[in-house]
């Protein structure tokens, strides 16, 4: 049974793992703070995994005797992934040396997490992808308590570890009760018996549905979709800013792409049962996400929010399914990573004589005082809340074009009409920065990385209607590969 | 200059001058001279280019001319697809020709970032203009969503006390209407297979689908018009907006809307636009009614014209669906009338409020004794808003009751009874600003129209009385466009009875 052992399409990863534990020791080895040296070290591994994931090609490769798979979904999924953490360390750096905080562990364990992403999304088997979830995870809750001075980093630490403790558990009974009533945790092996192909068909009993929701709920957790949100803004607003940062893209793209693949691979043919609940989880999402951000004074509370409507969105795509429902989902993921970066770039840079700041409030007449900055938020903004020309717009057109075309009109109905309510708040922040007078004005510079990050996401964001269609093939091509019947 | 792209080239000569503006760095005082003055050549360049549209088109072909394709979204029917009749082309020239006169016009009343302003405005032209040429379903919409943003900036920046109540409203109460509209594009999409809109407007859709698509594309065009009751928001807007977001509110944002029921909604699903006109005429009739009897109490001039601009609009949907050739072509020449009309009367109020920061009707009165001028431009474009025959606003008002006339007299009837009070508070108001004794101190020392107002007023002066004495200029080249609508309803219309006579 065993295959020759290919380790072709894993070599991005074992690059990485090598990589990381090279810096570790380097860390470890030098005596001065070595923290820009290894920052720019993580920044490069990254890029050069990245150009290993493209140098891939096309076809699809397995590894491990199946545990591992390597195909354009993935290697979508993964340039994602990598570009978000490769920003986030590049925007990490200043905020490190200006609180003080700078260690050198903190780049090595977003390269560890981000290599935990990269299995997930290249999991093929249920047994690979609780490895990769674990490697991310363990890394996440470490830096959510990186500020181990401050009281609300801890805090956040311990409850993103509580929590998310308690989905690996839910996760893990819901793989065992599907072990236990399929006799497989590969991905391809249970979509064998879903589909009847393999001689011993298994109608979805009762133990397979369980575990299937179990599943599905330990993965919400790790999506922060309602009702498994609660986490997400006490963790957003206790963790360090550059820490909300990376956590509200990279691990958000690893878990929905994971999310697709374990619901259109394995379930594929269980849509009946489980659209119910996802279409559930996604307009609690939407709305929950819409009305609490409401209310919220701190940006990044605002951001924890405005991403657990941004997930119940993407959901709408994935409860559509369908090659154009994944699609849609790529194409959100893929400008969701450029607006969140943007924001938080902006965010970042907020302070005022030095002292970092998190009111909305603070942002007053910021249309004033720096009208670049102004301008990039406000499109930012604009963009979020899905106005058109800007990229949101699209995101939101394609889980929708989905979601029609598969006929959940409620669905769309209320989705879109939560999208009008989210707008409401993204409106409250342009209307603080242009309507409002000028409070404190915030510092100036801002920084080259983070005015390089904010440069980048804008230009996307703006560009992207005229240019298209290089996202829109590349997310269509990655879909086909996950509905081999219909390409 | 056969094959020049002229509409793309109207679309975006505005936004090119936006970016060239952005660049204009130095001294706040230079900065804002320089702004203001590319933003008129720029405006006034496009308005030419716009121009050659209205000259070289043909008017007696009832297609889409001067069409340009692109490909956009690959894997969808989604393409860059413009190109415009005899209905849109004049509402692009409405859109280009009353930005100029609005960037001069807002010379004296904005005084602080002023280089925001006119690349707010410039951006506005682009996508008003665009959203009256594109033959693409998405494109439309694309346009016709991303209007809110520059219009939410201006009434939000440059707005009077209650401002930010007003742009959030009016920004949340468009979107809320329009979102469902997206969906009913989507719908469309997946039934006819193309988002191309001369080939929807060929594709006829079963009837139970017909109602829902009317009634999501009713949500975000009756927000737009707007009709009684979803109205509340325009006199909000209004107000607080600076004079020449009025101008261009009035103008041309709410002809929006019923362009949207001439291009969607009547060609496109015209079962049930028969269906749900009860329902078009009760909410018109109430709304040229009512809303007339609330402007006759009003305080503020600026309110006062925007209710009686819901009144006017209900005429207008009101024309458009009693489909005969005479009500759709009233309803479009009332739209026309109507942007120009409303405009003037806009920056009528706009001129008395740059020098006396007020709208309350009270604080004026015996204005005639030391502006002349002023009283004289007032009273032309309180006669165009009356209908007085020979103003542009009496061909469109009585067309459109002729049209209706034939269909129903009753909502003739009710109609009409709009128009004797439409004069009432028209005429209440001209006579308490201008008529009577200057008694107030303030008021003594009130110049009259300077050059660059005179300059303002001159072309929208000579348009209304051009439109009121020469209809037929207007009226030819959308002769051919209007009846391709009608036949084309009639023909659906037919089939439609066919269906259901043979169903029985």
């Amino acid at each position: 049974m065993i295959k020759t052992l290919d380790l072709v399409p894993v070599l991005p990863e074992i690059f990485m793992a090598v990589a990381g534990l090279a810096l570790l020791m380097l860390g470890v080895f030098r005596k001065e703070d070595n923290t820009r040296p290894i920052s720019v070290l993580v920044i490069l591994v990254l890029g050069a995994a990245m150009m290993l994931v493209s140098s891939l090609g096309a076809e699809k490769h397995l590894a491990f005797n199946g545990l591992f798979v390597a195909d354009r979904f993935a290697g979508f999924a993964k340039g994602l992934v990598l570009l978000a953490s490769a920003f986030s360390v590049a925007m990490s750096l200043q905020y490190l040396e200006k609180e003080r905080i700078g260690r050198f562990e903190y780049p090595v364990l977003v390269l560890f997490a981000t290599l935990g992403m990269m299995m997930m999304v290249s999991a093929n088997d249920f047994m690979s992808l609780y490895l990769g979830l674990e490697l991310q995870s363990l890394s996440l809750y470490i830096l959510a308590a990186y500020q181990r001075d401050s009281l609300k980093s801890t805090e956040s630490g311990i409850k993103y570890f509580v929590l998310g403790a308690l989905a690996s558990g839910l996760l893990l009974y819901g793989v065992s009760l599907l072990y236990g009533f399929a006799g497989t945790t590969s991905f391809e092996g249970l979509h064998n018996v879903f589909a009847g192909g393999d001689g011993h068909h298994v109608k979805p009993g009762l133990g397979i549905i369980a575990g299937l929701v179990f599943v599905v709920a330990g993965l919400s957790f790790k999506l922060s979709a309602v009702p498994f949100h609660m986490w997400a803004p006490d963790v957003y607003e206790g963790a360090p800013t550059p820490v909300t940062s990376f956590f509200a893209v990279a691990p958000k793209i690893a878990a929905i792409c994971l999310f697709v693949r374990v619901m259109t691979g394995p379930f594929g043919d269980l849509v009946e049962q489980w659209r119910q609940v996802v279409v559930f989880i996604s307009i609690a999402s939407m709305f929950v996400g819409a009305f609490a951000a409401v209310v919220q004074t701190n940006i990044k509370r605002l951001m924890a929010y405005s991403s657990i409507g941004h997930v119940g969105f993407i959901l709408v795509g994935v409860a559509a399914g369908g090659e154009l429902g994944i699609q849609g989902v790529l194409i959100y993921l893929a400008i969701y990573l450029f607006m969140n970066l943007g924001t938080f770039a902006v965010i970042l840079s907020m302070r005022q004589k030095g002292r970092l700041v998190e009111g909305i409030s603070d942002l007053a007449g910021l249309s004033k005082t720096n009208p670049v900055m102004a301008f990039i938020m406000a499109a930012l903004m604009f963009s979020m809340a899905g106005v058109p020309p800007l990229a949101g717009f699209w995101g939101k057109f394609y889980v929708f074009m989905a979601a029609i075309e598969a006929h959940l009109y409620t669905l769309s109905i209320l989705g879109i009409l939560s999208s009008v309510v989210s707008a409401f708040y993204y409106l409250r922040i342009i209307k603080i920065m242009y309507f409002d007078d000028a409070a404190e004005p915030l510092d100036r510079p801002v920084g080259r990385s983070m005015a390089l990050v904010m440069a980048v996401s804008t230009l996307v964001i703006l560009a992207f209607t005229l240019v298209p269609a290089p996202l829109v093939t590349g997310a269509k091509a990655a879909a086909a590969v996950l509905f081999p019947a219909a390409g | 200059m056969n094959d020049w792209p002229l509409l793309s080239l109207t679309t975006f000569l505005p936004l090119l001058g936006a970016l060239f503006i952005l660049t204009i760095r130095g001294e706040t005082e230079v900065v804002a001279r320089n702004a203001r003055a590319v933003a008129l050549l720029t405006s006034l360049a496009t308005f030419i280019v716009s121009l050659f549209i209205a000259v070289k088109f043909n008017g007696a072909s009832p297609d889409f001319q001067f069409k340009e394709t692109a490909n956009w979204f690959p894997g969808t029917t989604i393409a860059y697809s413009m190109g415009v009749d005899g209905v849109s082309m004049w509402f692009v020239i409405l859109s280009t020709f009353l930005t100029p006169i609005c960037i001069l016009s807002s010379f004296g009343g904005v005084k602080v970032r002023v280089k925001e302003y006119m690349v707010a405005f410039l951006i506005l032209e682009t996508m008003m203009v665009g959203m009256f040429c594109a033959l693409d379903l998405v494109l439309f919409y694309i346009f016709f969503e991303a209007v809110l943003i520059p219009m939410f900036i201006i009434i939000g920046v440059w707005g009077g006390a209650r401002r930010v109540y007003a742009a959030f409203k009016f920004f949340l109460y468009t979107l809320a209407g329009s979102v469902l509209m997206l969906l009913a594009m989507l719908v469309m999409y997946f039934e006819a297979g193309t988002t191309d809109i001369p080939s929807l407007m060929a594709h006829s859709f079963p009837f139970a689908l017909q109602q829902w698509l009317w009634l999501a594309f009713f949500a975000s065009f009756a927000v737009k018009v707007p009709m009684w009751p979803v109205h509340t928001w325009l006199p909000d807007a209004h107000v607080e907006a600076p004079t020449a977001g009025s101008v261009i509110l009035a103008g041309v944002l709410l002809k929006m809307g019923a362009y949207g029921f001439i291009r969607f909604s009547v060609p496109m699903l015209p079962d049930a636009s028969v269906y749900f006109t009860p329902l078009i005429y009760t909410l018109s009739i109430v709304a040229v009614i009512y809303t007339s009897l609330v402007a006759l109490v009003q305080d503020d001039m600026k309110k006062l014209i925007a209710y009686s601009s819901v009144a006017h609009m209900g005429y207008v949907t009101i024309g458009i669906f009693s489909m005969t050739t005479q009500g759709v072509e009233g309803a479009i020449y009332q739209m026309l009338s109507h942007g120009v009309v409303s405009g003037a009367l806009f920056l009528c109020v706009g001129v008395v409020y740059d020098r006396m920061h007020t709208r309350e009707i009270n604080r004026y009165g015996g204005l005639a004794t030391r502006m002349p001028l002023y009283a004289a431009v007032f009273m032309l474009f309180t006669m165009a808003s009356v209908g007085l025959p020979g103003t542009s606003g009496f061909v469109g008002e009585f067309l459109v009751l002729l049209g209706v006339f034939q269909v129903n007299s009753w909502v003739a009837f009710f109609a009409a009874t709009g128009l004797v009070l439409g004069a009432a508070y028209m005429l209440v108001l001209y006579r308490r600003v201008i008529f009577g004794r200057l008694t107030r101190e303030d008021l003594k020392t009130i110049l009259d129209l300077d050059m660059r107002e005179v300059a303002v007023f001159v072309p929208l002066i000579l348009v209304v009385i051009w439109m009121g004495v020469h209809p037929s200029t207007f009226i030819e080249p959308m002769h051919a466009s209007v009846a391709k609508l009608i036949d084309n309803y009639e023909l659906a219309r037919a089939a439609h009875e066919g269906l259901s006579v043979a169903a029985r």
